[in-house]
């Protein structure tokens, strides 16, 4: 089956300019050749630190910020160099929810109006027939219809993140990209929201592209899962080959820093030592190597391919 | 595991007796806690009515222990941290009621400067976000230094370089370098072992930490957390763990305190509470909470959920705060607040379910 989506060397550069001619000295290589696939139904994870391209690469595969190169798919079109005019019929299929449900929701605007505009400008559901579609949605979200007459800040963050699933669910979009939609959430809310969108998901048939930064987080909700260290993904496949036998020793390193919630089990963890380098001058060789606990010789020089290691499961590290 | 141990030197251990000979203060008795809050009420007197931030909140931490407090956002976690500093805003905020005995003095009645004498000093605080604490105009190495200069009455030489004896402490590499910037020009991580390093600057007796790790990567988390029980066995700083994360309370904490609106509603060692949980939002936490590697292929993937939200502090339910999303809920708990009532060893839970309800001096009793 020809997947919905297929992502292939995706690049997204962003010009660091100087002086009075903004001349580019150089570029943040936020994303650095990303390969995805996803298929309709599908939930992909995207996990890794923060700062090591997740969000940019979400803005990209929507369109939302222009790719430096590589190739976007969309149901069978190729969207990646798109003009505006001609991506406005997708904009309404390829939707997406923010971490912070605070900033991303207009204050002056009630969640009816939240709802109803982008319906608007999209010529979808008008009059009467878009006022029982937005009370429908509404109650698909665990609101009601009282609720749509209030404004965003009479909410709390888990009823805000309701609003703005509504937002693009209203849509009836193909994917929706959900960036880091539960982090902002207290655990018991993270639950509810996660419950949310697996029932929203067959109901509606959507496909999901959910960025976390937390891999406990994304377990219950993703089939794939992909790995992204500065740029580039590092470790794919099936959510249980990367959970129950996570190859690169990035992924064992953020598998093993989730606090483990037993007192009893005192874990010897990989600790990983320092921060994620600047995406501006990525160290040579594997982007890895200076924070890889089996660095060997060599790693400093070549860069590892992504490669297939088992049917569905890609790494990208020189110990495969 | 990690590479910490190869810290070699260690900084000289400050003489606490010498160092604080507090005139007001009584010798600490052995069955008396470091710290001890009783019948706490922290209210803010908002336009729309008065909001019970915390509303008769007990519990106490011991020398060189790990208290955890959790709960679910607004449940008045950090107002008890801001109340035991005395950095609650007024107005609206005020302590209505209680005591908050830190060795034999009481923090709420203590006058303006001498509060400044204990905090930062004895009693030192780190929070989320280390941008409030941390001096945007100063570079760290100066910031951690004031501390030396300020409770030490060291010259400024000799602060500057304990301040870089901290930097190190804290594992912060290249520490006379690091000295010199300015917080905006470190990471997150290195923001928050910078405050961390300021905190511990005086050898504090008790060090609150409220949610420390929350807006870090779990990388930089587990660097944090790792270090901050390394530091507490080099100093025997008694810690405060503020947190909504669980797994966090199972790698830190010994005892901990579950909040919820204001109230405390179930307290326990942390293995038992872990075994056993008793109170109904302590479950529900337990087992909404993401469980790495706990998905079975083909199995329901649901998540088990609390229903609802946490209610308003304006509007309070009447009886139990957690009666609207408990699925336990009897008709008592819709009318009667339960007591925070004593429930077996080092044990108590604030719910209809358990015995010992009616038995008021439960609020009063400490748990040890
Ligand atoms: N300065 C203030 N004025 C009015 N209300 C306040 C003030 N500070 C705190 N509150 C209220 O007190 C209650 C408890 O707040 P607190 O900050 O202690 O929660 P918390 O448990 O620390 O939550 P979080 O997990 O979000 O940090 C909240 O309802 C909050 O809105
Ligand atoms: N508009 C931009 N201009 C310059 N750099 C950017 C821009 N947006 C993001 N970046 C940089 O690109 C890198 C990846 O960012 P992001 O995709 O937001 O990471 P993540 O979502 O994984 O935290 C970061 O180093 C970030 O600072
Ligand atoms: S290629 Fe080398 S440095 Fe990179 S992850 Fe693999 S072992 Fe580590
Ligand atoms: S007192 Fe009643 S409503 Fe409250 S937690 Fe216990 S059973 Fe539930
Ligand atoms: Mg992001
Ligand atoms: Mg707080």
């Amino acid at each position: 089956m020809q997947p919905l989506l297929t992502v292939d060397d995706l690049k997204i550069h962003f010009p660091i300019t100087k002086g009075l001619f903004s001349r580019t000295v150089g570029y943040v290589y936020a994303v650095d050749g990303v390969s995805l696939s996803l298929a309709k139904g599908e939930t992909l994870g995207l996990v890794g630190e923060s700062g090591c391209g997740k969000t940019t690469t979400g803005l990209g595969i929507l369109r939302l910020l222009d790719p430096s190169g590589g190739k976007i798919v969309f149901n069978g079109k190729d969207i990646t160099r798109m003009t505006r005019s001609q991506l406005r019929p997708l904009r309404k299929q390829l939707q997406i929810i923010f971490q912070d449900p605070y900033s991303s929701l207009n204050p002056r605007m009630t969640v009816n109006d939240i709802i109803a505009d982008p319906l608007r400008v999209h010529g979808l559901y008008t009059g009467s027939e878009g006022r029982d579609w937005v009370a429908y949605i509404l109650e698909k979200v665990g609101l009601s219809p009282e609720h749509g007459r209030r404004y965003p800040h009479e909410f709390s963050g888990g009823q805000r993140q309701r609003v703005g699933i509504a937002r693009a669910l209203a849509l009836k979009p193909r994917i929706i990209v959900g960036d880091e939609p539960v982090s902002a959430l207290d655990v018991s809310i993270q639950a509810q929201i996660i419950n949310l969108l697996i029932d929203l998901q067959a109901e509606f048939d959507l496909s999901y592209i959910i960025i976390a930064h937390d891999l406990a987080v994304v377990e219950y909700i993703c089939d794939r899962v992909a790995v992204m260290y500065l740029g580039k993904i590092v470790e794919t496949g099936a959510y249980h080959q990367v959970y129950n036998n996570p190859l690169h020793p990035y992924t064992q390193a953020l598998l093993s820093a989730i606090p483990v919630p037993d007192p009893r089990q005192r874990r010897q963890r990989t600790i990983l030592q320092g921060d994620v380098p600047s995406p501006i001058e990525p160290p040579p060789g594997c982007h890895f190597h200076p924070r890889c606990p089996r660095a060997m010789d060599g790693c400093d020089r070549e860069s590892p391919e992504l490669t297939e290691h088992r049917p569905g499961h890609w790494v990208r590290c020189r110990l495969y | 595991m990690t590479c910490f141990h190869n810290l070699a030197y260690q900084l000289p251990m400050i003489q606490k007796a010498d160092q604080h000979p507090a005139p007001h203060a009584q010798p600490l008795a052995d069955d008396t806690h470091l710290l001890e809050i009783k019948g706490l009420k922290t209210y803010f007197y908002l336009f729309e009515g008065i909001a019970k931030a915390v509303d008769d909140v007990s519990l106490h931490l011991d020398r060189s222990e790990v208290v955890g407090i959790v709960g679910e956002s607004g449940c008045g976690k950090s107002v008890t941290a801001q109340s035991i500093m005395r950095l609650i805003p007024e107005p609206p905020g005020r302590i209505v009621d209680g005591r908050i005995l830190f060795d034999g003095t009481d923090l709420v009645r203590l006058a303006p400067d001498k509060i400044r004498n204990v905090r930062g000093n004895r009693i030192a605080m780190i929070f989320q976000e280390p941008m409030t604490s941390l001096n945007p105009v100063f570079t760290i190495g100066d910031q951690i230094a004031e501390m030396f200069r300020q409770h030490m009455q060291l010259g400024k030489k000799e602060s500057l370089e304990r301040a870089i004896e901290m930097l190190a402490k804290v594992q912060i590499p290249e520490p006379a370098k690091r000295a010199v910037a300015y917080p905006h020009q470190l990471s997150g991580g290195m923001r928050q072992r910078a405050m961390i390093a300021m905190a511990l600057a005086c050898s504090p007796e008790i060090l609150i930490a409220d949610e420390p790790t929350t807006a870090l990567d779990v990388t930089v988390q587990a660097q944090i957390l790792d270090l901050m029980l390394q530091l507490k066995q080099d100093y025997q700083t008694a810690i405060m763990m503020i947190t909504h994360d669980l797994g966090v309370i199972a790698e830190m904490a010994q005892r901990v305190v579950v909040m919820y609106a204001g109230k405390v509603v179930e307290e326990a060692l942390t293995v038992d509470l872990f075994d056993r949980p008793l109170h109904p939002y302590t479950v529900g936490l337990l087992e909404s909470m993401p469980r790495l590697g706990s998905r079975t292929p083909g199995k329901d993937r649901k998540l088990r959920e609390i229903k609802g939200m946490v209610p308003g502090l304006l509007d309070l339910p009447a009886g139990c705060s957690f009666a609207p999303r408990c699925p336990r809920a009897m008709d008592i708990c819709q009318r009667q607040v339960p007591e925070l009532a004593p429930a077996g060893d080092r044990r108590r839970v604030r719910c209809w379910l358990f015995p010992g309800q009616g038995d008021t001096s439960a609020t009063t009793v400490d748990g040890g």
